[in-house]
């Protein structure tokens, strides 16, 4: 059943929030340290784990694969709720820097992918 | 009209989904008919929420009464159940070829924008180091500023400057991404990790990937994710402490 699926998605999502929240008060911060990337990795994991062993039927999957199709929507809701009207009136050091440090952080894109092909064959 | 807008309240969340997926369809059509699918139909939606949103307030549209509901949809929480979900598709293997070099990504895209940001903060005349750190810390996501200025004592101001820098950053991702991503290389698992992780901005990169390559997001969302993380974690600690050297 699909909803079997979408059990196992709010798992992984309440565990990894636990484990970032936990992270958080380690640290002594209040909030989610990367709550999101650990039930991603925890999904990843186990989706890899399962699936050589054949043990998720295609319903169950449905109900997760359901949820990631609904991304772009909820993304379009996310941006439309977005405080864009302070966001432009931060003035210009808001909007410069947000935009040149954007930039700075795009320039080295190619430079770590040259980087990181040259780590894994070293030869070249 | 009252009673209309009172059932639309009432149902906020199905609104939503009757909302969005109008938005969706005609941003789509424009996409494949008007410009021969040469801007993705994802990226047309995405800039159509954030000018709608400008007609809103502090919570976008959904401070338009009626509208209440695009704050469930577009909300933390389903915003962080999809991203999970889109892990389904994301390959484990590809993942840990990635990760030595996604950390150091992480620790990159930190300094980077926290240089950039504080150095031009400096330039346009803050003095003192708990605004410059602030405004730095924004420059890394919406998150990290308001986090870094709250645990350094920064004025309400600046912390308000902090976050519009962020939300800047993530609404430019959004917008810049699908258009330089060919010339950036990031068509592949790995380049998408590196640029999740020097980018940051979880909401930037996951939409700007979402209206390059759907197949993309779960990579690029993972080492985003960690980003607010390792800015929270540098940003009002050692970064910090550095600025307070140069600027006592």
């Amino acid at each position: 059943m699909k909803i079997y699926g979408v059990g196992i998605l709010a798992a992984c999502f309440l565990i990894g929030h636990i484990l970032g929240d936990y992270l958080g008060k380690l640290f002594h911060l209040t909030g989610n340290l990367g709550g999101v990337g650990f039930a991603m990795l925890i999904l990843v994991v186990g989706n890899d784990y399962f699936k050589r062993k054949n043990l998720i039927p295609s319903e169950t999957e449905n109900g997760i694969l359901f949820w990631s199709t609904m991304y772009i929507p909820v993304v379009v809701a996310m941006s439309a709720t977005q405080n864009v009207k302070a966001a432009l009136s931060g003035g210009w050091v808001a909007i410069l820097v947000g935009i040149i440090a954007s930039l700075a952080c795009y320039l080295l894109i190619p430079v770590m992918n040259k980087f990181s092909k040259n780590l894994a064959n070293p030869k070249k | 009209m009252n009673d209309l807008i009172k059932l639309l309240d009432k149902n906020g969340l199905v609104f939503a989904f009757l909302i969005v997926s109008v938005i969706m369809y005609l941003s789509y059509y424009v996409g494949k008919k008007l410009t021969n699918n040469k801007i993705p139909g994802a990226a047309i939606a995405i800039s159509v929420g954030l000018i709608i949103a400008y007609f809103g307030g502090e919570k976008g549209v959904a401070s338009i009464p009626a509208f209440s509901g695009m704050a469930i949809l577009g909300g933390s929480m389903l915003r962080d159940f999809s991203i999970v979900s889109t892990a389904m598709g994301a390959s484990f293997t590809e993942i840990k070829k990635t990760g030595f070099i996604g950390l150091v990504c992480l620790v990159l895209g930190t300094l980077i924008a926290f240089i950039v940001g504080g150095s031009i903060a400096y330039a346009m005349g803050f003095q003192d180091a708990k605004s410059i750190t602030t405004i730095g810390a924004g420059a890394c996501t919406f998150i990290v500023g308001p986090v870094t200025g709250a645990a350094v004592g920064a004025s309400s101001a600046v912390i308000a400057i902090s976050i519009a820098v962020g939300v800047i950053k993530s609404i430019f991702v959004t917008i810049a991404t699908p258009f330089l991503a060919k010339k950036l290389g990031i068509d592949n698992p790995q380049t998408a990790m590196i640029f999740g992780g020097l980018v940051g901005s979880t909401s930037g990169v996951s939409a700007g990937l979402a209206a390059t390559d759907l197949k993309l997001v779960p990579y690029g969302a993972l080492t985003a994710t960690f980003h607010t993380a390792m800015g929270c974690l540098l940003c009002p600690s050692i970064l910090y402490f550095i600025v307070q050297f140069f600027l006592p």
